[in-house]
């Protein structure tokens, strides 16, 4: 399995990926193979520059004025910064669960529907309600919101409310699923249940998760990377960062030296 | 060590201060209110009481004999209206002898000047009425409505009043035979303005300002929520946008006066449009608050929570999606209230309306947004300017009437606000 994927293609390529605020270097000379259908995380201190990279995949750094990108990121090839690329197609192909639960303030079928509406992804009202349960059913909250599926979606708890985010952004159908920090807001249960729903997910998509807990981390993900001070320390098999890091940044940050 | 106060010894003696300077903090912000609650109420009792009679109007109810020797029916609409009135107004008063030119013309007097014309428009729609003899309701004119509401007090010396001893009789003599009556007054709302008070109303300025505001909205509106959109969420963040920004925030300061020159030289003077005219008054008075629509559809656009944003554009929404989708709708309680705040100010402005001539004497609503037209503030100017005795009431109950129209508006603020936010 593991063979299986490293020898294949992978899905998201960077190479030599710089990123600025104004004056001030954010990444330093990333480069990193994303496998697809695998659990890719990216972890390390606050600050250390993960999300940065993770908003780098999706072009979601475009709406920071002051940000700037260099190096080359490619998805199945092609490179994403290209001028001829639109981040609207862009945004599409690759979603995003942010670290806050943040649902539109509208309907819980709204909410999912939103992205097949705006994409032109269903012909009439039947097959929209279709990709909506099938995305509720996949995001484990069908069976707690299907007799209200009109209140509205600010209305559900913290972790309903983020299976119901994931459950917006798989609607699409999209290759690989950007979480940054999905858990970081939620309790060990509602922790659990998502944890599980990425496993699941990523039987279909390419996922990258931002995570603070290492031990989240060594249960989802199948490739980890730890990123320091805006480098890529140490990207490699999840298994083996834990127990062989090759780095001593590495190995410093999860036997909780440093962080 | 025992000389040491310990740290609970040490909040203690400071918090004894600190609740002291709360107190007074507390105490000073209810003194402002109270100060602002005084000076508003100080306001409203004394237009209240200086404009509650113009709210009501001495009347006089006579039976009148359309005399067919005054009054012919090929000569109409000309003819003898004011001789008829005052004969049979005479018949109430015995011993007052018609003869008398000066007698016949304090009788004449008695009523406003408009009751002839009430008579003789009553009398060309229905031209049986010659020689019949019909009951009639007209308002009397300003000096004795000053009269019957006490504005003449005939105790003071007789050359110092406006009616001398024998009007005054004669007026008792109408009020003996209950013909002296005190109705609201409609004709403040229902009739246009005119030369005499007890005939002046505000239909015109009320016409006149609906209009200019419904000008002024459908300019400022769509343009000040464009110009704010474009500038928060599409033009890029550099010294030209910075310097745009510091203009309206500018052009929100200029006094209202300096537009009301600009609208002169430039809507009436290049581009030929009518002065007096609620289009114009409304465009001018549309500069004014397009500034104010901008900076509260700004902030209200600001105030939208970035993640929600981040989630539109996260699934794949164009800008224009984001903000037309989520973003506006959200802003949208913000941008109404800082409308009609914004439309409020617009109603109350004087000062640019004068300049393009919406101070003109007329005495005629206006059927369009281009014929010449008062608003209710410059109305207000108007009568303030009057010399007539019951213009001042009447001015005092024309800011009254603003102030209503002023509260409405407020309050429909309120209401949308609170409608749009229970939505979500």
């Amino acid at each position: 399995m593991e063979t299986a994927a490293e020898t294949a293609a992978p899905k998201i390529t960077a190479k030599n990926v710089d990123v600025f605020y104004a004056d001030t270097q954010a990444l330093h000379n990333v480069s990193v193979d994303i496998p697809d259908r695998q659990v890719t995380a990216f972890i390390g201190p606050s600050g250390c520059g993960k999300s940065t990279f993770l908003r780098c995949i999706n072009r979601m750094n475009d709406t920071i004025p002051i940000c700037r990108v260099s190096g080359d990121i490619t998805l199945d090839g092609q490179d994403i910064y290209d001028p001829n690329v639109d981040p609207v197609q862009l945004r599409a192909q690759v979603g995003m669960v942010f670290q806050k639960p943040n649902p539109f303030p509208k309907s819980i079928f709204d909410n999912v529907a939103y992205g097949p509406r705006i994409h032109g992804l269903s012909k009439d009202r039947a097959e929209l309600e279709g990709i909506v349960e099938k995305a509720l059913r996949r995001a484990a909250l069908w069976d707690e919101v299907k007799d209200r599926l009109d209140t509205p979606g600010t209305g559900l708890s913290g972790g309903q409310q983020q299976r119901l985010c994931i459950a917006r952004a798989i609607a699409t159908r999209p290759e690989v699923l950007l979480m940054d920090e999905p858990c970081s807001a939620l309790d060990p249960i509602a922790t659990a249940q998502i944890e599980e729903l990425i496993q699941d997910l990523s039987s279909r998509f390419s996922v990258v998760i931002v995570t603070h807990s290492m031990q989240q981390a060594a249960r989802v993900s199948q490739r980890t990377a730890f990123f320091h001070l805006g480098n890529l320390v140490e990207f490699g098999n999840t298994d083996d960062i834990f127990t062989r890091p090759s780095d001593s940044r590495t190995e410093a940050y999860i036997t909780g030296r440093i962080g | 060590m025992e000389n040491q106060t310990s740290t609970i010894q040490l909040v203690q003696a400071s918090l004894v201060r600190r609740k002291r300077k709360e107190r007074f903090l507390k105490g000073l912000g209810l003194s402002a209110i109270c100060f602002a609650f005084l000076m508003l109420a100080t306001l409203v009792i004394s237009l209240v009481a200086s404009g509650h009679s113009a709210f009501v109007q001495t009347h006089v109810t006579f039976e009148v004999f359309v005399d067919p020797d005054e009054i012919r029916e090929k000569r109409l609409p000309r003819g003898g209206f004011d001789d008829a009135l005052a004969a049979s107004l005479a018949e109430y008063l015995p011993g007052v002898d018609l003869s008398d030119r000066a007698t016949k013309k304090q009788v004449e007097k008695i009523l406003s000047n408009g009751a002839q014309f009430h008579l003789r428009d009553l009398v060309v729609a229905d031209p049986s009425l010659i020689g019949q003899t019909i009951e009639l309701t007209v308002p009397v004119s300003d000096p004795y409505d000053q009269l019957n509401k006490g504005g003449i007090d005939p105790d003071t010396p007789e050359e110092n009043r406006r009616l001398n001893d024998k009007q005054i009789a004669m007026f008792n003599q109408l009020v003996a035979a209950d013909t002296i009556s005190k109705p609201l007054n409609w004709g403040l709302i229902i009739n246009a303005d005119s030369r005499f008070p007890e005939l002046a109303g505000l239909k015109g300025a009320l016409i006149g300002s609906a209009w200019a505001l419904l000008v002024c909205f459908l300019i400022s509106f769509p343009l000040g929520i464009g110009a704010a959109i474009y500038l928060e969420e599409f033009a890029p963040k550099n010294r030209f946008s910075n310097l745009i920004e510091v203009n309206i925030n500018n052009l929100a300061a200029v006094p209202s006066v300096v537009f009301g020159l600009l609208a002169l030289s430039v809507f009436i003077g290049w581009f030929g449009l009518p002065r007096s005219a609620p289009l114009v008054g409304g465009m001018t008075l549309a500069l004014m608050t397009m500034p104010t629509i901008i900076i509260a559809t700004r902030a209200a656009l600001k105030s939208v929570p970035p993640s929600i944003r981040e989630a539109a554009l996260g699934l794949g929404a164009s800008p224009q999606q984001t903000v037309f989708g989520h973003v506006l709708p959200l802003a949208m309680p913000g941008i109404l209230t800082g409308t009609i705040i914004g439309l409020a100010q617009a109603l109350g402005e004087t000062a640019p309306l004068l300049l393009i001539g919406m101070n003109a004497f007329i005495t005629s609503a206006p059927d369009g947004p281009l014929s010449s037209a008062t608003t209710l503030p410059t109305q207000i100017f108007i009568w303030a300017d009057s010399p007539e005795r019951g213009f001042a009431s009447r001015t005092s109950a024309a800011i009254l009437v603003l102030l209503g129209f002023l509260i409405t508006m407020n309050a429909v603020a309120i209401f949308l606000r609170s409608k749009f936010e229970r939505k979500w």
